[in-house]
């Protein structure tokens, strides 16, 4: 192992190591922008390009970017010499010299990594100035891109090509005009995008950013003739409480809900209902397919963006998925018909919004064939950051905030639903029914290890009565890719593929507070729903009264005319690009 | 979409094919793309969407990737060039030798603008950097003809020349 100094303090490193591993091994800093490494999902980003993370280093001529410079025997860095703190000053300035200056109106403001150089590095004047580069925002149901804010750190492409491999964004033109533009620079809504919202996660400025839908949200909370209810995902329950200060992991689940009904929402209810009432029809469908010899494997169909990945990229698969919406639009559904004939009110003034950790949820509540309540049947959706803004701006103090419960009837859910919020749960989850509808016997043990973890594909047997099931589990696009590679090729052979779009599932979805690279916040938000499981009472969906409720009155049973109206969808082939 | 422009689409397609490409894995299926993309602008003339399309489903990569690549390089064009492309070569030794001057002449006289293409197809103007024959400073390339030690003058001469070529 080369022994290296750095700012007069000897150390031994490996031999793989970077500059900058070396400085952190050692509890150091050096700033940085456009480096990105999140080991757990082996993605690093590392252009060189934004020149801020520059050591001095003796004996050469230059300085060097730590995070691109190998380490080697006799290395001597300094990490603040005045000439480095002035190169990294220098970047950052003429970074600003081609940034609008609006920060105090920018979606990011106080998120912004840029802006955080710029107070770091004590930036109060600028002396460069001259022409900026002009490009025109592009707005979709979902994202907004605004180009004119992209320093080039390349991080989202990252996301998107290599992470997701959907290949969405690429660098175009070159020099004073190089950006990063979606494909023949069309709007991402005419693009293979799938919505996940990874590039949002990690762009570090203002470049990448959710559309919001808070004005729209206050609109309809202060119109009386409007009944506004409001479901929550899963993983929203689970992070919302770092926007205000918690550690991650907390779990703020009746804060949540106190949260809401203070902001002036009719109906709390959760979106776990409507994961519940997902397994009682993707589990309904998987037991059919297993026992008549229909298609296999059997996909998910819970994740928008993974939804949309399939109808581009693999279109003549379209029969694999289940045809179960996703819990959202069944909520949604069921909210306009079942919950309005309930409470006697007419489901033209029901308003439905949602709170996920997803942008593609945007997305998928405006496609078309969303509407099967006769009406749109979610009609907004704001992500976990969205919801932070709200309470903030209303002036809500969050830690004083009692714990308070769901509404009934569409807000009692197992711990089969909370799981849906992380990899491996929606497979888990279904196999708790499953198991129990195929044999006819009790599930001891309701945790599946073996499709637990984060292991980007996770093929897990898993014996149901002397038959063996397959369960294949991918997170990120990219892997479940390698996965269905493997089905086409006959290299692998699952009964079943979980597929969530995100890292870590929905808990690092894009419309979750802001990670900036650190993975251990997504796992600890994943131990958090785990304890949640294990807390609730029923972890079975089939055995929540509710949803035996709805069978019942609503209804009848899983697979039956009205559920096929009401919780059953299609998937249309789009164009691979 | 014209039936010509078809045929061309196709003629790429069937370039692609002879490279013995299938069975490839993807980086070497990628290595192929400028090379391909060369070709496909001397069979069309330029690059349009649609040609990138059928490259990047044949190279197996994304299309945003070899909307990349189209637009770093300078020579590549999504726009359709003129017949006679006139390639002015603004490099450091043919712009100090009046280069310049020789571009806005050939502007002035075709009344086009940088990267545009005449009315009747027949000339588009475009501005390079060093064509590697600064003995012959300035230069400007026609097509594929050089012409070397141009003064304004040359410019009327030289279109009328091309224009009675085509005739």
């Amino acid at each position: 192992m080369p022994k290296i100094t750095i700012n007069c303090k000897e150390v031994e490193v490996p031999e793989n190591y970077t500059v900058l591993d070396a400085v952190k091994s050692i509890g150091g800093y050096v700033p940085t922008l456009c480096y990105m490494k999140l080991e757990d999902i082996g993605i690093e980003n590392k252009p060189a390009s934004c020149r801020v993370c520059m050591v001095e280093i003796e004996g050469r001529r230059n300085l060097a970017p730590a995070c691109a410079t190998p380490v080697s025997e006799g290395l001597v860095v300094k990490t603040h010499s005045r000439r480095a703190i002035q190169a990294r000053r220098t970047a950052v300035q003429l970074l600003l010299s081609d940034h609008p200056q609006d920060c105090l109106k920018c979606p990011k403001n106080g998120e912004c990594e840029l802006q955080d150089l710029a107070a770091e590095l004590n930036i109060h004047n600028n002396p460069y100035f001259g022409k900026m580069s002009v490009h025109k925002k592009d707005i979709s149901a979902a994202i907004i891109r605004d180009p004119n804010k992209c320093v080039m750190c390349r991080r989202c492409e990252t996301m998107c090509n290599e992470f997701q491999t959907v290949g969405v964004l690429s660098a175009v033109n070159r020099g004073f005009d190089a950006v990063v533009k979606p494909t023949f620079d069309w709007p991402l809504e005419n693009t293979a995008c799938t919505f996940c919202g990874q590039c949002v996660a990690v762009c570090p400025t203002g470049a990448l950013v959710e559309r919001s839908y808070i004005d729209q949200v206050w609109d309809v909370l202060e119109d009386p003739k409007k009944h506004v209810v409001v479901q929550t995902a899963p993983a929203v329950r689970v992070a919302i409480g770092e926007e205000f200060g918690y550690e991650p992991g907390t779990i703020s689940t009746g804060k949540l809900v106190a949260a809401l009904r203070v902001l002036g929402f009719d109906k709390i209810f959760d979106t776990n209902f409507g994961a519940d009432l997902t397994i009682m029809e993707e589990a309904s469908e998987f037991k059919e397919r297993l026992e008549n010899g229909g298609y296999l494997p059997m996909l998910t169909s819970c994740c928008p963006g993974w939804v949309k990945f399939l109808e581009h990229q693999f279109p003549e698969l379209l029969e694999m998925p289940s045809s179960a919406k996703s819990p959202q639009q069944m909520f949604g559904a069921v909210a306009k018909t079942y919950y309005a004939q309930k409470a006697g009110i007419d489901p033209k003034d029901i308003v439905v919004v949602s709170i996920m950790p997803c942008l593609a949820k945007k997305y998928e509540a405006n496609r078309e064939e969303m509407r099967s309540s006769g009406y749109q049947d979610v009609d907004y959706v704001i992500t976990t950051r969205e919801l932070a803004d709200m309470i903030r701006e209303s002036g809500i103090n969050f830690h004083n905030l009692p714990e308070e419960e769901y509404d009934n009837p569409l807000g009692e859910s197992t711990g089969a639903a909370d799981i849906f919020g992380r990899t491996g749960g929606v497979a888990e989850a279904a196999l708790r029914t499953a198991y129990e509808w195929i044999t006819g016997e009790e599930l001891g043990n309701v945790e599946f290890e073996a499709v637990r973890g984060y292991e980007g594909v996770r093929i897990a047997e898993v014996d149901i009565k002397g038959t063996t099931i397959r369960v294949g589990i991918a997170h990120g696009l990219g892997n479940v890719r390698k996965l269905l590679e493997d089905i086409r090729a006959g290299k692998t052979e699952v009964h079943m593929i979980e597929v969530m779009a995100c890292p870590g599932g929905c808990v690092g979805g894009g419309g979750q507070p802001y990670h900036h690279g650190d993975f251990s916040i997504i796992k600890k938000r994943t131990e958090a729903i785990n304890r949640i499981d294990k807390s609730k009472p029923i972890r079975k969906s089939h055995e929540n009264p509710s949803i035996k409720k709805i069978y019942d009155e609503f209804l009848g049973k899983p697979l039956s005319e009205k559920s096929h109206h009401l919780l059953h969808t299609e998937y249309f082939e789009r164009e691979w690009l | 979409m014209s039936v010509e422009l078809e045929s061309k689409f196709k003629q790429v397609e069937e370039y692609i094919d002879s490279l013995n490409l299938e069975g490839k894995d993807k980086v070497t299926k990628r290595s192929y793309l400028i090379h391909v993309l060369h070709k496909a602008q001397e069979i069309i003339g330029y690059l349009p969407i649609e040609v990138q399309k059928i490259i990047a489903k044949k190279l197996d990569v994304h299309a945003s990737d070899v909307y990349g690549v189209v637009t770093f390089y300078n020579f590549f064009s999504m726009k359709p060039k003129g017949k006679y492309p006139i390639n002015v070569c603004l490099g450091t030794a043919c712009y100090v030798r009046g280069s310049g001057e020789i571009l806005e002449e050939f502007k002035k006289q075709l009344g086009i603008k940088e990267n545009e293409t005449t009315g009747d197809g027949l000339f588009s103007i475009h501005a390079v950097r060093c064509v590697g024959a600064c003995g012959l400073a300035p230069v400007v390339m026609i097509g594929d003809e050089v012409h070397g030690r141009l003064t304004t003058k040359d410019v009327k001469r030289l279109i009328k020349e091309y224009r009675e070529k085509d005739k």
